[in-house]
């Protein structure tokens, strides 16, 4: 160990550092888990790509195709219908977990009686399973379950029916679980965004006469700008790859009415087999994601730049 | 005025938080009802009866017991690996001048942001050619190099930021490089590493995806998805799937009272910058 820095240790500083790329223990620090990486996610991500040009059942091995599941997936009604459905995912589940977090945060933010067990109890699910929360929702869904009751309970029986099985209501039915997971998450991002504010802002702003609207929208938001990005990625991604909560509650129906580009990706590669089919929808998945994946990575560029 | 104002205030938000712990309160009462009280009057309606038996059913005849091993076995490894190797390419990349230190920084990162989708195939594949599907082996693998990226973008970040004369003090007073990573930087990294063990420890704990697609039989099936075939074995008994459930979320509800702070301080490390 001493062997591969002995000759560095005495040398300045500014050399030490420009030497030491020589270090084989340095090296390793850094390939061994680049290698690691490699093997279980660059490399097959290459693969997933060349699968999505074959047609393949996992037996025998792949034959090119070429485009030929991209054509299929273009007149492919169930893949259309997960394609809408993770558009209104996107836009709901996303649109409303920042709406939902960003109001609790500014409502929660300043120190007061109450705010830490508040905090506390929208924080709480964020820490159960997708699995759990989908449980704990079926419980409440439940014909007779809890929103059953409670609906009878203010008199509306007549909009009962079954949550989940019905195609009308499946797919709502199992965005608000993830919602009720998601808000609290958000809301710590947005806390933390908040508290980095300098509160001298607020106070020269209000000083000029600036109400609390005014100040909420020239300082408040121009200033979360990086808690924003950072969200608003985080939302999409999450979004994209949403799948236990759909698959623990509906496994994507009935009748394909809740399914999502994610469950539909994973039912098509490991029930019906269809290896280079289920591929070519993982692509699509990461083209969507593709975006902001590279916008995250310009903001950390330039981070590192900085 | 301002009197009003803070009752309203507490009372949307003590209704708020009802509707976040009620469903919750909800499933810890219904754990503990008998299964003829809950047939009788449903899962709406009130407890009129008390029972622990239900945790005995989960717990053994459900193969919760099984399952919490396997999320053990494969969650602790995962985390002290990958948070290991992360911690040593965040030193390396942060601290030394590496060639093309920035580009495999942001590439590490990139491939924990591809959607999982186009990896399972493959990912479900290569542990077959290896040998290591339906073992936990390829599981903590997965998660391992799942998590990689991530983990070393978030302590990269955080040992930059750490002054450089210490470790040229430690430098000057003979340390080697190995000595300086595990003697200096790795106890000032401490807490990104905490709060990185917190919140890696739910995602693994909690993960279904992953263990769905390189597991298949039964018995080698961590409790997340467990839970799921718990609720396929015991079809209408509504109390053992929420008693079930309740197991299922005790550890991670404990590592999250146990490092709250880091937990929350974790979650915020990527948002404030």
């Amino acid at each position: 160990m001493t062997a591969t820095i002995s000759t560095t240790s005495v040398t300045p500083t500014r050399r030490r550092r420009r030497s030491a790329r020589l270090s084989p223990l340095l090296a390793a620090f850094v390939l061994v888990p680049f290698a690691v990486e490699s093997v279980w996610v660059f490399w097959p991500a290459i693969q997933g790509f060349w699968f999505s040009l074959t047609r393949w059942d996992g037996m025998t091995p792949p034959t090119f195709v070429g485009t030929d599941n991209y054509v299929e997936l273009a007149g492919d009604a169930t893949f259309r219908g997960a394609l809408v459905n993770t558009v209104i995912w996107l836009v709901l589940f996303g649109g409303l977990s920042v709406l939902g977090g960003f109001g609790m945060a500014l409502v929660l933010q300043k120190e007061r009686r109450g705010v830490g067990f508040y905090r506390a109890a929208l924080f709480t699910p964020v820490v159960f399973s997708l699995v759990v929360t989908a449980l704990v929702w079926r419980v409440f869904y439940q014909p007779d379950g809890i929103a059953d009751t409670l609906l009878r309970a203010v008199g509306l029986e007549q909009l009962i029916r079954p949550w989940l099985a019905d195609p009308q209501t499946a797919l709502y039915a199992v965005i608000l679980p993830a919602l009720w997971r998601q808000i609290g998450y958000v809301m710590v991002l947005f806390l933390a965004g908040l508290k980095a504010i300098d509160p001298a802002l607020h106070e020269a702003a209000r000083m000029d006469g600036a109400n609390s609207w005014q100040r909420l929208r020239h300082v408040t938001i121009p200033q979360l700008k990086g808690v924003n990005a950072v969200v608003l990625s985080v939302i999409v991604i999450d979004s994209l790859r949403s799948f236990d909560i759909v698959w623990s509650l509906t496994k994507g129906g009935p009748y394909h009415s809740s399914e999502l580009l994610s469950t539909y990706m994973y039912s098509t590669a490991f029930q019906s087999l269809r290896l280079g089919y289920a591929s070519a929808i993982a692509v699509v998945i990461f083209v969507l994601a593709l975006a902001v994946i590279l916008g995250y990575l310009v903001r950390a560029f330039r981070e590192e730049a900085s | 005025m301002n009197k009003l104002r803070t009752g309203a205030f507490h009372t949307g938000m003590i209704l708020l938080s009802l509707l976040w712990l009620g469903p919750v309160l909800w499933v810890v009462v219904m754990s503990t009802r008998s299964f003829d009280d809950i047939a009788a009057h449903g899962v709406g309606s009130l407890p009129r009866s008390f029972t622990l038996d239900t945790y005995r059913q989960a717990w053994t005849d459900g193969g919760e017991l099984r399952a919490l091993i396997n999320s053990m076995l494969v969650t602790v490894p995962s985390v002290l690996v990958s948070l290991g190797l992360a911690a040593m390419a965040a030193f390396a990349l942060s601290r030394f001048r590496i060639p093309g230190r920035r580009t495999i920084l942001l590439l590490m990162l990139a491939g924990n942001l591809l959607p999982p989708q186009i990896l399972l195939i493959p990912v479900a594949k290569f542990s077959e050619l290896t040998g290591l599907y339906d073992t936990l082996w390829a599981l903590i693998a997965v998660q391992v190099g799942f998590g990689l990226g991530f983990y070393t973008f978030v302590l990269h970040g955080f040992m930059r930021d750490l002054p450089g004369e210490i470790q040229e003090a430690a430098t000057i007073d003979g340390a080697g490089t190995a000595q300086i990573f595990t003697k200096v930087m790795l106890p000032l990294t401490r807490p990104a590493l905490a709060a990185l063990g917190a919140l890696s420890f739910t995602w693994i704990f909690n993960d279904l995806l992953w263990a769905i697609t390189v597991l298949r039989t039964d018995d080698n099936m961590p409790v997340t998805p467990a839970l799921l075939a718990l609720q396929g074995q015991f079809v209408s008994s509504w109390n053992v799937i929420a008693a079930g459930t309740v197991i299922a979320a005790v550890p991670t509800v404990a590592v999250f009272l146990r490092f709250q702070r880091h937990f929350v301080s974790g979650l915020a490390l990527g948002a404030v910058k």
